[in-house]
Protein backbone atom coordinates (compact mmCIF):
# COMPACT_ATOMS: atom_id res chain seq x y z
CA UNK A 1 0.00 0.00 0.00
CA UNK A 2 2.81 2.47 -0.89
CA UNK A 3 1.25 3.90 -4.14
CA UNK A 4 -1.03 6.15 -2.05
CA UNK A 5 -0.52 9.24 -3.88
CA UNK A 6 -1.13 13.05 -1.82
CA UNK A 7 -0.16 15.13 -4.52
CA UNK A 8 -3.60 15.30 -6.08
CA UNK A 9 -7.53 14.90 -4.48
CA UNK A 10 -8.99 11.72 -4.32
CA UNK A 11 -11.82 11.35 -6.68
CA UNK A 12 -14.82 10.74 -4.47
CA UNK A 13 -14.10 14.38 -2.69
CA UNK A 14 -16.05 17.45 -3.49
CA UNK A 15 -14.51 20.47 -4.70
CA UNK A 16 -14.42 22.75 -1.63
CA UNK A 17 -17.49 24.77 -1.40
CA UNK A 18 -18.49 26.74 1.73
CA UNK A 19 -20.79 28.52 0.23
CA UNK A 20 -24.44 28.81 1.95
CA UNK A 21 -26.64 26.48 -0.27
CA UNK A 22 -30.21 27.25 0.50
CA UNK A 23 -32.50 24.74 -1.05
CA UNK A 24 -30.74 21.78 0.40
CA UNK A 25 -33.41 19.57 2.33
CA UNK A 26 -32.06 20.22 5.45
CA UNK A 27 -31.82 23.99 5.09
CA UNK A 28 -35.29 23.96 4.05
CA UNK A 29 -36.34 21.82 7.17
CA UNK A 30 -34.46 24.05 9.37
CA UNK A 31 -36.18 27.48 7.52
CA UNK A 32 -40.17 25.40 7.87
CA UNK A 33 -39.53 24.79 11.41
CA UNK A 34 -38.72 28.34 12.62
CA UNK A 35 -41.56 29.32 10.60
CA UNK A 36 -43.91 27.11 12.20
CA UNK A 37 -42.66 28.48 15.63
CA UNK A 38 -42.83 31.83 14.78
CA UNK A 39 -46.29 31.08 13.66
CA UNK A 40 -47.17 29.18 17.08
CA UNK A 41 -45.85 31.85 19.18
CA UNK A 42 -48.04 34.34 17.49
CA UNK A 43 -50.91 32.54 17.55
CA UNK A 44 -50.61 32.00 21.43
CA UNK A 45 -50.49 36.13 21.89
CA UNK A 46 -53.68 36.59 19.92
CA UNK A 47 -55.95 35.98 22.94
CA UNK A 48 -53.73 38.27 25.37
CA UNK A 49 -53.90 41.31 22.62
CA UNK A 50 -57.56 40.65 21.44
CA UNK A 51 -58.51 40.74 25.35
CA UNK A 52 -56.28 43.99 25.47
CA UNK A 53 -57.30 45.29 22.54
CA UNK A 54 -61.14 44.82 23.56
CA UNK A 55 -60.79 46.67 26.54
CA UNK A 56 -59.31 49.76 25.44
CA UNK A 57 -61.36 50.12 23.05
CA UNK A 58 -64.58 49.31 25.07
CA UNK A 59 -63.05 50.81 28.44
CA UNK A 60 -61.09 53.14 27.37
CA UNK A 61 -63.77 55.99 26.49
CA UNK A 62 -64.92 55.62 29.93
CA UNK A 63 -61.91 55.93 31.42
CA UNK A 64 -62.10 59.18 33.02
CA UNK A 65 -61.25 61.19 36.28
CA UNK A 66 -65.37 60.70 37.34
CA UNK A 67 -64.95 56.54 36.79
CA UNK A 68 -61.61 56.64 39.13
CA UNK A 69 -62.99 58.34 41.62
CA UNK A 70 -67.03 58.36 41.51
CA UNK A 71 -69.31 55.93 43.85
CA UNK A 72 -70.87 53.29 41.56
CA UNK A 73 -74.29 54.78 40.48
CA UNK A 74 -78.07 53.69 40.84
CA UNK A 75 -79.80 51.99 38.18
CA UNK A 76 -81.34 54.14 35.72
CA UNK A 77 -78.32 56.83 36.92
CA UNK A 78 -75.87 58.21 34.66
CA UNK A 79 -72.19 59.11 34.97
CA UNK A 80 -71.02 57.53 38.33
CA UNK A 81 -67.64 55.05 38.83
CA UNK A 82 -66.10 52.97 40.69
CA UNK A 83 -63.37 55.12 43.20
CA UNK A 84 -64.45 52.95 46.19
CA UNK A 85 -64.11 49.32 44.33
CA UNK A 86 -60.68 50.54 43.51
CA UNK A 87 -59.66 51.49 47.33
CA UNK A 88 -61.25 48.17 48.27
CA UNK A 89 -58.78 46.59 46.01
CA UNK A 90 -55.67 48.09 47.47
CA UNK A 91 -56.89 47.68 50.71
CA UNK A 92 -57.23 44.27 50.19
CA UNK A 93 -54.23 43.20 48.24
CA UNK A 94 -52.09 45.28 51.06
CA UNK A 95 -53.82 43.05 54.12
CA UNK A 96 -53.05 39.91 51.98
CA UNK A 97 -49.42 41.25 51.64
CA UNK A 98 -49.17 42.11 55.08
CA UNK A 99 -50.03 38.34 56.19
CA UNK A 100 -48.41 36.79 53.06
CA UNK A 101 -45.37 38.17 52.92
CA UNK A 102 -43.80 37.72 57.13
CA UNK A 103 -45.32 34.54 57.06
CA UNK A 104 -43.94 33.26 53.94
CA UNK A 105 -40.67 34.99 54.49
CA UNK A 106 -40.14 32.81 57.79
CA UNK A 107 -41.49 29.83 55.88
CA UNK A 108 -38.62 30.38 53.40
CA UNK A 109 -35.65 31.35 55.31
CA UNK A 110 -37.09 27.25 57.53
CA UNK A 111 -37.53 25.50 54.13
CA UNK A 112 -34.02 27.45 53.00
CA UNK A 113 -31.24 27.15 55.30
CA UNK A 114 -32.96 26.39 58.79
CA UNK A 115 -33.78 22.67 58.00
CA UNK A 116 -34.73 21.99 54.36
CA UNK A 117 -34.35 18.11 54.82
CA UNK A 118 -36.36 17.47 57.40
CA UNK A 119 -39.48 15.93 57.39
CA UNK A 120 -41.45 19.08 58.58
CA UNK A 121 -39.59 21.06 56.10
CA UNK A 122 -40.70 18.21 53.06
CA UNK A 123 -44.19 18.16 53.99
CA UNK A 124 -44.56 21.89 54.12
CA UNK A 125 -42.92 22.52 50.77
CA UNK A 126 -45.10 19.82 49.25
CA UNK A 127 -48.33 21.19 50.76
CA UNK A 128 -47.31 24.58 49.23
CA UNK A 129 -46.87 23.20 45.56
CA UNK A 130 -50.52 21.97 45.91
CA UNK A 131 -51.68 24.95 47.46
CA UNK A 132 -50.62 26.92 44.36
CA UNK A 133 -52.80 24.98 42.23
CA UNK A 134 -55.74 25.26 44.56
CA UNK A 135 -58.80 26.96 43.56
CA UNK A 136 -59.46 29.90 44.70
CA UNK A 137 -63.10 29.88 45.64
CA UNK A 138 -61.87 27.40 47.98
CA UNK A 139 -59.84 29.92 49.95
CA UNK A 140 -62.93 31.97 49.76
CA UNK A 141 -65.10 28.94 51.64
CA UNK A 142 -61.79 28.45 53.73
CA UNK A 143 -61.97 32.19 54.98
CA UNK A 144 -66.12 32.18 54.98
CA UNK A 145 -66.08 28.99 57.62
CA UNK A 146 -63.20 30.42 59.76
CA UNK A 147 -64.35 34.23 59.50
CA UNK A 148 -67.19 35.44 58.27
CA UNK A 149 -69.54 33.13 60.02
CA UNK A 150 -68.42 34.94 63.12
CA UNK A 151 -67.79 38.33 62.39
CA UNK A 152 -69.65 38.97 58.84
CA UNK A 153 -68.34 40.20 55.63
CA UNK A 154 -65.28 42.44 55.54
CA UNK A 155 -62.37 43.37 54.16
CA UNK A 156 -60.25 41.58 56.58
CA UNK A 157 -61.62 39.07 55.95
CA UNK A 158 -61.08 39.61 51.98
CA UNK A 159 -57.79 40.06 52.89
CA UNK A 160 -56.96 37.34 54.48
CA UNK A 161 -58.65 34.98 51.43
CA UNK A 162 -56.58 36.37 49.07
CA UNK A 163 -53.69 36.04 51.73
CA UNK A 164 -54.37 32.22 51.44
CA UNK A 165 -53.83 32.39 47.44
CA UNK A 166 -50.44 34.61 48.07
CA UNK A 167 -48.57 32.55 50.89
CA UNK A 168 -47.50 29.39 48.66
CA UNK A 169 -46.54 31.37 45.67
CA UNK A 170 -44.40 33.51 48.46
CA UNK A 171 -43.02 30.49 50.04
CA UNK A 172 -41.73 28.82 47.44
CA UNK A 173 -40.50 31.95 45.34
CA UNK A 174 -38.49 32.85 48.43
CA UNK A 175 -37.48 29.46 49.14
CA UNK A 176 -35.84 29.21 45.46
CA UNK A 177 -34.02 32.64 45.32
CA UNK A 178 -32.63 32.00 48.96
CA UNK A 179 -31.69 28.93 47.69
CA UNK A 180 -29.84 30.62 44.74
CA UNK A 181 -27.02 32.66 46.81
CA UNK A 182 -24.42 30.69 46.69
CA UNK A 183 -22.74 28.54 49.83
CA UNK A 184 -19.27 30.42 49.34
CA UNK A 185 -20.93 33.38 50.27
CA UNK A 186 -22.43 31.80 53.22
CA UNK A 187 -19.10 30.50 53.76
CA UNK A 188 -17.60 33.66 53.79
CA UNK A 189 -19.81 35.18 56.15
CA UNK A 190 -19.54 32.70 58.66
CA UNK A 191 -15.52 32.69 58.08
CA UNK A 192 -16.26 36.65 58.93
CA UNK A 193 -17.42 35.39 62.32
CA UNK A 194 -21.41 35.56 61.67
CA UNK A 195 -23.66 33.73 63.76
CA UNK A 196 -26.55 31.96 61.75
CA UNK A 197 -29.32 34.56 62.46
CA UNK A 198 -26.52 37.26 60.71
CA UNK A 199 -25.73 35.02 58.01
CA UNK A 200 -29.61 35.23 57.19
CA UNK A 201 -30.20 38.59 57.70
CA UNK A 202 -27.27 40.51 56.54
CA UNK A 203 -26.37 38.12 53.57
CA UNK A 204 -28.77 35.61 52.25
CA UNK A 205 -31.53 37.73 52.38
CA UNK A 206 -29.80 41.07 50.82
CA UNK A 207 -28.64 39.28 48.55
CA UNK A 208 -32.20 36.91 47.70
CA UNK A 209 -33.73 40.20 47.66
CA UNK A 210 -34.63 40.53 44.27
CA UNK A 211 -36.26 37.38 43.42
CA UNK A 212 -38.02 37.35 46.99
CA UNK A 213 -39.31 40.84 45.64
CA UNK A 214 -40.66 39.63 42.01
CA UNK A 215 -42.25 36.65 43.94
CA UNK A 216 -44.09 38.93 45.95
CA UNK A 217 -45.49 41.23 43.01
CA UNK A 218 -46.20 38.34 41.18
CA UNK A 219 -48.17 37.33 43.82
CA UNK A 220 -49.93 40.74 44.34
CA UNK A 221 -50.65 40.84 40.59
CA UNK A 222 -52.33 37.33 40.93
CA UNK A 223 -54.35 38.29 43.99
CA UNK A 224 -55.74 41.69 42.73
CA UNK A 225 -57.40 40.24 39.74
CA UNK A 226 -59.15 37.26 41.84
CA UNK A 227 -63.13 37.54 41.97
CA UNK A 228 -63.90 34.28 43.77
CA UNK A 229 -62.48 34.28 47.31
CA UNK A 230 -63.50 38.00 47.34
CA UNK A 231 -67.77 36.83 46.71
CA UNK A 232 -67.95 35.00 50.23
CA UNK A 233 -65.50 37.58 52.31
CA UNK A 234 -65.86 40.70 51.06
CA UNK A 235 -69.05 41.14 49.11
CA UNK A 236 -69.27 43.98 47.66
CA UNK A 237 -70.44 47.59 49.01
CA UNK A 238 -71.80 51.25 47.05
CA UNK A 239 -70.00 53.44 49.47
CA UNK A 240 -66.50 54.38 49.86
CA UNK A 241 -65.10 52.36 53.14
CA UNK A 242 -64.87 53.38 56.48
CA UNK A 243 -64.01 50.95 58.55
CA UNK A 244 -62.38 47.45 57.95
CA UNK A 245 -64.44 45.23 59.46
CA UNK A 246 -67.45 46.29 56.59
CA UNK A 247 -68.61 44.67 53.17
CA UNK A 248 -66.11 45.96 51.46
CA UNK A 249 -65.84 46.73 47.26
CA UNK A 250 -63.09 45.29 44.89
CA UNK A 251 -63.10 45.58 41.07
CA UNK A 252 -63.12 42.09 40.25
CA UNK A 253 -66.71 41.96 42.28
CA UNK A 254 -67.71 45.16 40.68
CA UNK A 255 -67.25 43.85 37.03
CA UNK A 256 -68.73 40.98 37.87
CA UNK A 257 -72.11 42.65 38.73
CA UNK A 258 -72.41 45.49 36.48
CA UNK A 259 -71.81 43.08 33.13
CA UNK A 260 -75.05 41.05 34.12
CA UNK A 261 -76.75 44.61 34.64
CA UNK A 262 -79.61 45.14 31.74
CA UNK A 263 -78.08 49.29 31.70
CA UNK A 264 -75.73 50.29 29.33
CA UNK A 265 -73.86 52.92 31.81
CA UNK A 266 -73.15 50.23 33.97
CA UNK A 267 -72.11 47.65 31.48
CA UNK A 268 -69.87 50.78 30.08
CA UNK A 269 -68.15 51.08 33.89
CA UNK A 270 -67.66 47.33 33.77
CA UNK A 271 -65.24 47.61 30.64
CA UNK A 272 -63.66 50.83 32.14
CA UNK A 273 -62.70 48.69 35.34
CA UNK A 274 -62.05 45.90 33.52
CA UNK A 275 -59.06 47.92 31.75
CA UNK A 276 -57.89 50.01 34.92
CA UNK A 277 -57.54 45.86 36.55
CA UNK A 278 -55.80 44.92 33.83
CA UNK A 279 -53.63 47.89 34.17
CA UNK A 280 -53.16 47.68 37.64
CA UNK A 281 -51.72 43.88 37.12
CA UNK A 282 -49.86 45.03 34.46
CA UNK A 283 -47.83 47.97 36.81
CA UNK A 284 -47.50 45.34 39.62
CA UNK A 285 -46.05 42.90 36.92
CA UNK A 286 -43.40 45.31 35.19
CA UNK A 287 -42.39 45.98 38.81
CA UNK A 288 -41.91 42.76 39.22
CA UNK A 289 -39.59 42.36 36.07
CA UNK A 290 -37.65 45.79 37.02
CA UNK A 291 -36.68 44.50 40.81
CA UNK A 292 -35.83 41.07 39.14
CA UNK A 293 -33.63 42.57 36.49
CA UNK A 294 -31.57 44.73 39.25
CA UNK A 295 -29.78 41.09 40.31
CA UNK A 296 -26.15 41.48 40.29
CA UNK B 1 -8.57 -6.22 69.97
CA UNK B 2 -6.93 -5.44 73.09
CA UNK B 3 -5.25 -1.95 73.92
CA UNK B 4 -1.81 -2.67 73.42
CA UNK B 5 -2.32 -4.74 70.09
CA UNK B 6 -4.22 -1.68 69.13
CA UNK B 7 -1.35 0.24 70.14
CA UNK B 8 0.86 -1.85 68.03
CA UNK B 9 -1.33 -1.13 65.08
CA UNK B 10 -1.41 2.25 65.85
CA UNK B 11 2.48 2.86 65.77
CA UNK B 12 3.47 0.58 62.71
CA UNK B 13 0.99 3.90 60.21
CA UNK B 14 3.41 6.07 59.25
CA UNK B 15 3.67 9.23 61.47
CA UNK B 16 5.48 12.34 61.10
CA UNK B 17 8.24 12.97 63.34
CA UNK B 18 6.89 15.97 65.89
CA UNK B 19 8.27 19.29 64.41
CA UNK B 20 8.40 22.23 66.94
CA UNK B 21 8.92 25.75 65.66
CA UNK B 22 11.92 27.75 67.00
CA UNK B 23 9.03 31.16 67.81
CA UNK B 24 6.12 30.76 69.68
CA UNK B 25 3.00 28.83 68.51
CA UNK B 26 -0.29 30.32 67.64
CA UNK B 27 -1.97 27.36 67.26
CA UNK B 28 -1.24 24.19 68.93
CA UNK B 29 -3.07 21.55 66.04
CA UNK B 30 -3.01 18.14 67.09
CA UNK B 31 -5.56 15.90 65.35
CA UNK B 32 -5.46 12.10 65.86
CA UNK B 33 -8.66 11.74 64.07
CA UNK B 34 -11.16 13.39 61.36
CA UNK B 35 -14.01 11.81 60.72
CA UNK B 36 -16.33 12.71 58.45
CA UNK B 37 -19.53 10.50 58.98
CA UNK B 38 -17.54 7.29 59.65
CA UNK B 39 -15.15 7.81 57.14
CA UNK B 40 -11.74 8.50 58.46
CA UNK B 41 -9.75 11.81 56.59
CA UNK B 42 -7.48 12.41 58.48
CA UNK B 43 -4.96 11.01 61.07
CA UNK B 44 -2.36 11.84 63.27
CA UNK B 45 -1.56 15.37 62.01
CA UNK B 46 0.62 17.88 64.61
CA UNK B 47 0.80 20.96 63.06
CA UNK B 48 1.80 23.55 65.03
CA UNK B 49 1.47 27.29 63.80
CA UNK B 50 4.34 29.57 64.39
CA UNK B 51 3.56 33.10 65.13
CA UNK B 52 4.25 36.46 62.10
CA UNK B 53 5.21 32.97 60.13
CA UNK B 54 3.45 31.91 56.93
CA UNK B 55 2.75 28.31 57.51
CA UNK B 56 2.56 26.41 53.83
CA UNK B 57 0.36 22.98 54.31
CA UNK B 58 1.15 21.05 50.60
CA UNK B 59 0.11 17.24 49.61
CA UNK B 60 -1.89 15.88 46.65
CA UNK B 61 -5.51 16.23 45.93
CA UNK B 62 -7.83 14.49 49.31
CA UNK B 63 -4.88 14.48 51.57
CA UNK B 64 -6.99 16.60 54.24
CA UNK B 65 -4.81 19.70 53.97
CA UNK B 66 -7.90 22.00 53.73
CA UNK B 67 -9.51 19.61 56.03
CA UNK B 68 -6.91 20.86 58.89
CA UNK B 69 -6.97 24.53 57.57
CA UNK B 70 -10.74 24.44 58.15
CA UNK B 71 -10.79 22.69 61.63
CA UNK B 72 -8.21 26.12 62.72
CA UNK B 73 -11.25 28.03 63.16
CA UNK B 74 -14.35 25.25 63.12
CA UNK B 75 -14.91 25.98 59.58
CA UNK B 76 -16.02 22.33 59.90
CA UNK B 77 -18.75 22.75 62.25
CA UNK B 78 -21.16 23.69 59.41
CA UNK B 79 -20.57 20.42 57.85
CA UNK B 80 -22.90 17.99 60.52
CA UNK B 81 -21.26 15.05 60.18
CA UNK B 82 -17.77 16.58 60.85
CA UNK B 83 -15.88 15.02 64.37
CA UNK B 84 -12.67 14.69 65.51
CA UNK B 85 -10.71 13.26 68.34
CA UNK B 86 -7.28 15.13 69.34
CA UNK B 87 -7.41 19.24 70.34
CA UNK B 88 -6.74 22.65 68.60
CA UNK B 89 -5.38 25.00 71.17
CA UNK B 90 -5.28 29.03 70.43
CA UNK B 91 -3.27 30.62 72.57
CA UNK B 92 -3.50 27.84 75.07
CA UNK B 93 -7.41 28.23 75.06
CA UNK B 94 -9.21 24.50 73.40
CA UNK B 95 -10.88 25.96 70.26
CA UNK B 96 -13.55 23.10 70.68
CA UNK B 97 -13.65 24.02 74.60
CA UNK B 98 -17.34 23.68 75.80
CA UNK B 99 -17.66 27.22 76.70
CA UNK B 100 -16.33 28.68 73.33
CA UNK B 101 -18.40 29.99 71.05
CA UNK B 102 -17.10 29.42 67.05
CA UNK B 103 -18.60 32.59 66.28
CA UNK B 104 -15.89 34.51 68.12
CA UNK B 105 -12.97 32.16 67.05
CA UNK B 106 -13.39 33.03 63.61
CA UNK B 107 -13.30 36.40 64.52
CA UNK B 108 -9.82 36.16 65.46
CA UNK B 109 -9.07 33.48 63.06
CA UNK B 110 -10.15 34.97 59.66
CA UNK B 111 -10.40 33.25 56.26
CA UNK B 112 -9.79 33.65 53.33
CA UNK B 113 -11.43 31.08 50.58
CA UNK B 114 -10.46 28.85 47.22
CA UNK B 115 -13.20 31.00 45.33
CA UNK B 116 -13.05 34.67 45.27
CA UNK B 117 -16.59 35.20 47.05
CA UNK B 118 -17.47 38.81 47.95
CA UNK B 119 -20.78 40.00 48.88
CA UNK B 120 -23.35 41.27 46.49
CA UNK B 121 -23.03 44.73 48.08
CA UNK B 122 -20.67 47.65 47.62
CA UNK B 123 -16.78 47.53 47.21
CA UNK B 124 -17.02 49.54 50.71
CA UNK B 125 -19.84 47.75 52.25
CA UNK B 126 -17.70 44.50 52.04
CA UNK B 127 -14.79 45.77 53.70
CA UNK B 128 -17.04 47.38 56.27
CA UNK B 129 -18.49 44.27 56.39
CA UNK B 130 -16.70 42.60 59.61
CA UNK B 131 -16.21 45.90 61.25
CA UNK B 132 -19.89 46.98 61.34
CA UNK B 133 -20.40 43.06 62.51
CA UNK B 134 -18.43 43.98 65.87
CA UNK B 135 -20.30 46.85 65.86
CA UNK B 136 -16.63 49.14 65.19
CA UNK B 137 -17.31 52.99 66.73
CA UNK B 138 -13.79 54.88 65.12
CA UNK B 139 -13.92 56.24 61.73
CA UNK B 140 -14.35 53.44 59.57
CA UNK B 141 -13.62 55.34 55.82
CA UNK B 142 -10.19 55.20 57.76
CA UNK B 143 -10.29 51.56 58.08
CA UNK B 144 -12.14 50.73 55.10
CA UNK B 145 -9.10 52.75 53.69
CA UNK B 146 -5.91 51.30 55.13
CA UNK B 147 -7.45 47.54 54.69
CA UNK B 148 -7.75 48.07 50.67
CA UNK B 149 -4.21 49.46 50.76
CA UNK B 150 -2.58 47.04 52.72
CA UNK B 151 -4.60 44.33 49.92
CA UNK B 152 -3.09 45.93 47.74
CA UNK B 153 -6.35 47.31 46.15
CA UNK B 154 -6.66 50.64 46.93
CA UNK B 155 -5.32 52.61 43.80
CA UNK B 156 -7.72 50.44 41.69
CA UNK B 157 -10.67 50.71 43.11
CA UNK B 158 -10.40 54.14 45.42
CA UNK B 159 -12.84 55.97 42.62
CA UNK B 160 -15.65 53.01 42.41
CA UNK B 161 -16.29 52.22 46.33
CA UNK B 162 -19.88 52.02 45.44
CA UNK B 163 -19.97 49.51 43.10
CA UNK B 164 -20.67 46.14 43.42
CA UNK B 165 -17.73 44.16 44.73
CA UNK B 166 -18.50 41.42 41.88
CA UNK B 167 -18.04 43.89 39.17
CA UNK B 168 -14.10 43.26 39.72
CA UNK B 169 -11.98 40.72 37.59
CA UNK B 170 -11.20 37.88 39.64
CA UNK B 171 -7.69 38.51 40.99
CA UNK B 172 -8.85 42.45 42.08
CA UNK B 173 -12.07 40.02 43.96
CA UNK B 174 -9.43 38.04 45.80
CA UNK B 175 -7.95 41.04 46.94
CA UNK B 176 -10.87 42.36 47.87
CA UNK B 177 -11.51 39.16 50.08
CA UNK B 178 -8.29 39.75 51.78
CA UNK B 179 -9.32 43.32 52.57
CA UNK B 180 -12.75 42.02 53.82
CA UNK B 181 -10.58 39.87 55.93
CA UNK B 182 -7.91 41.73 57.41
CA UNK B 183 -9.97 44.80 58.35
CA UNK B 184 -10.96 43.18 61.22
CA UNK B 185 -7.41 43.03 62.59
CA UNK B 186 -7.68 39.00 62.94
CA UNK B 187 -4.98 37.55 64.49
CA UNK B 188 -4.43 34.37 62.06
CA UNK B 189 -5.75 34.43 58.51
CA UNK B 190 -6.62 31.07 57.13
CA UNK B 191 -5.80 30.75 53.41
CA UNK B 192 -7.16 27.95 51.23
CA UNK B 193 -5.74 27.77 48.02
CA UNK B 194 -6.25 31.58 47.79
CA UNK B 195 -4.55 32.03 44.47
CA UNK B 196 -5.98 28.55 42.47
CA UNK B 197 -8.38 30.54 40.51
CA UNK B 198 -5.87 33.52 39.87
CA UNK B 199 -3.82 34.33 36.80
CA UNK B 200 -0.13 34.26 36.90
CA UNK B 201 -0.08 38.36 37.63
CA UNK B 202 -2.69 38.19 39.87
CA UNK B 203 -1.11 35.19 41.52
CA UNK B 204 1.82 37.29 42.10
CA UNK B 205 0.31 39.94 43.73
CA UNK B 206 -1.77 38.23 46.31
CA UNK B 207 1.79 36.53 47.17
CA UNK B 208 3.32 39.97 47.34
CA UNK B 209 0.33 41.27 49.69
CA UNK B 210 1.10 37.86 51.91
CA UNK B 211 4.72 38.29 52.45
CA UNK B 212 3.91 41.63 53.67
CA UNK B 213 0.94 40.51 55.62
CA UNK B 214 2.93 38.36 58.26
CA UNK B 215 4.52 40.99 59.57
CA UNK B 216 1.52 42.03 61.05
CA UNK B 217 -0.24 38.68 60.93
CA UNK B 218 0.39 34.92 61.53
CA UNK B 219 -0.72 33.00 57.81
CA UNK B 220 -1.71 29.63 57.43
CA UNK B 221 -1.66 28.35 53.98
CA UNK B 222 -2.82 25.55 52.25
CA UNK B 223 -1.31 25.58 48.24
CA UNK B 224 -1.56 23.33 45.87
CA UNK B 225 1.36 24.80 43.62
CA UNK B 226 4.67 23.67 45.31
CA UNK B 227 6.38 26.55 43.74
CA UNK B 228 4.00 28.75 45.64
CA UNK B 229 5.08 27.11 48.86
CA UNK B 230 8.84 27.58 48.13
CA UNK B 231 8.01 31.47 47.74
CA UNK B 232 6.36 32.61 50.38
CA UNK B 233 5.84 29.75 53.44
CA UNK B 234 8.83 29.60 56.14
CA UNK B 235 7.79 26.38 57.17
CA UNK B 236 5.93 23.77 55.14
CA UNK B 237 4.18 20.76 55.87
CA UNK B 238 3.66 18.11 53.60
CA UNK B 239 0.63 16.24 53.87
CA UNK B 240 -0.11 12.34 52.22
CA UNK B 241 -2.58 9.93 51.39
CA UNK B 242 -2.33 6.09 53.45
CA UNK B 243 -4.72 4.22 51.27
CA UNK B 244 -3.40 1.36 53.62
CA UNK B 245 -6.70 1.15 55.78
CA UNK B 246 -8.75 0.96 53.20
CA UNK B 247 -10.23 4.57 52.77
CA UNK B 248 -8.14 7.33 51.81
CA UNK B 249 -6.84 8.61 54.63
CA UNK B 250 -4.53 12.16 55.20
CA UNK B 251 -1.90 12.54 57.21
CA UNK B 252 0.76 14.73 57.50
CA UNK B 253 4.36 13.27 56.44
CA UNK B 254 6.50 15.85 57.07
CA UNK B 255 6.94 19.38 58.33
CA UNK B 256 9.93 21.65 58.78
CA UNK B 257 11.43 24.89 57.71
CA UNK B 258 10.79 25.01 53.40
CA UNK B 259 14.41 25.12 52.44
CA UNK B 260 14.68 22.06 54.27
CA UNK B 261 11.90 20.16 53.40
CA UNK B 262 12.23 21.10 49.45
CA UNK B 263 16.17 20.38 49.48
CA UNK B 264 16.48 17.53 52.22
CA UNK B 265 13.28 16.15 52.50
CA UNK B 266 13.77 12.87 55.01
CA UNK B 267 11.04 10.67 54.16
CA UNK B 268 10.66 8.76 50.86
CA UNK B 269 7.33 10.50 50.33
CA UNK B 270 7.96 13.76 50.32
CA UNK B 271 11.12 13.32 48.26
CA UNK B 272 9.17 11.89 45.84
CA UNK B 273 6.47 14.51 45.65
CA UNK B 274 8.59 17.27 45.58
CA UNK B 275 10.83 16.25 43.09
CA UNK B 276 7.59 16.13 41.00
CA UNK B 277 7.35 12.34 40.80
CA UNK B 278 3.34 12.46 42.21
CA UNK B 279 0.48 15.37 42.64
Amino acid sequence: MSDIDLTSRPPAMQPLSLERRPFELRALTSGLLTGLTWGIAILGSIPLFSVIIMLVAEGGSRLDIEALTALPPAGFEMGGGFGNAIIGTLVMVAIAAAISVPLGLLAAIYLAILDPYSVVAGTSRFVAKTLTGFPSILAGVFTYAVLVINFGYSAVAGGVALAVLMLPTVVLAAEESMKQVPQKMTDAAFGMGCTRSQVIWKVVLPTGLPGILTGIMLAVAGAAGESAPLLFTALFSNYFMSELMEPTASLSILIYNFSAMPFDNQIELAWAASLVLVLMVLVFNILARLIGQSKV
Amino acid sequence: MSATAEAMAQSILPTAAAFSPVGPTVIDCQLEKVFYGDFLAVRNSNVPIEKGKITGFIGPSGCGKSTVLRSLNRMNDLIPIFRFEGHVKYHGQDVYGKNVDPVVVRRYIGMVFQQPNPFSMSIFDNVAFGLRLNRYKGNLEERVQKALERAALWKEVKDKLQKSGLSLSGGQQQRLCIARAIATEPDVLLMDEPCSALDPIATRQVEQLMLELKERYTVALVTHNMQQATRVADTTAFFGVDISQGGRTGYLVEMGETSRIFEDPQEELTKQYVSGEFS
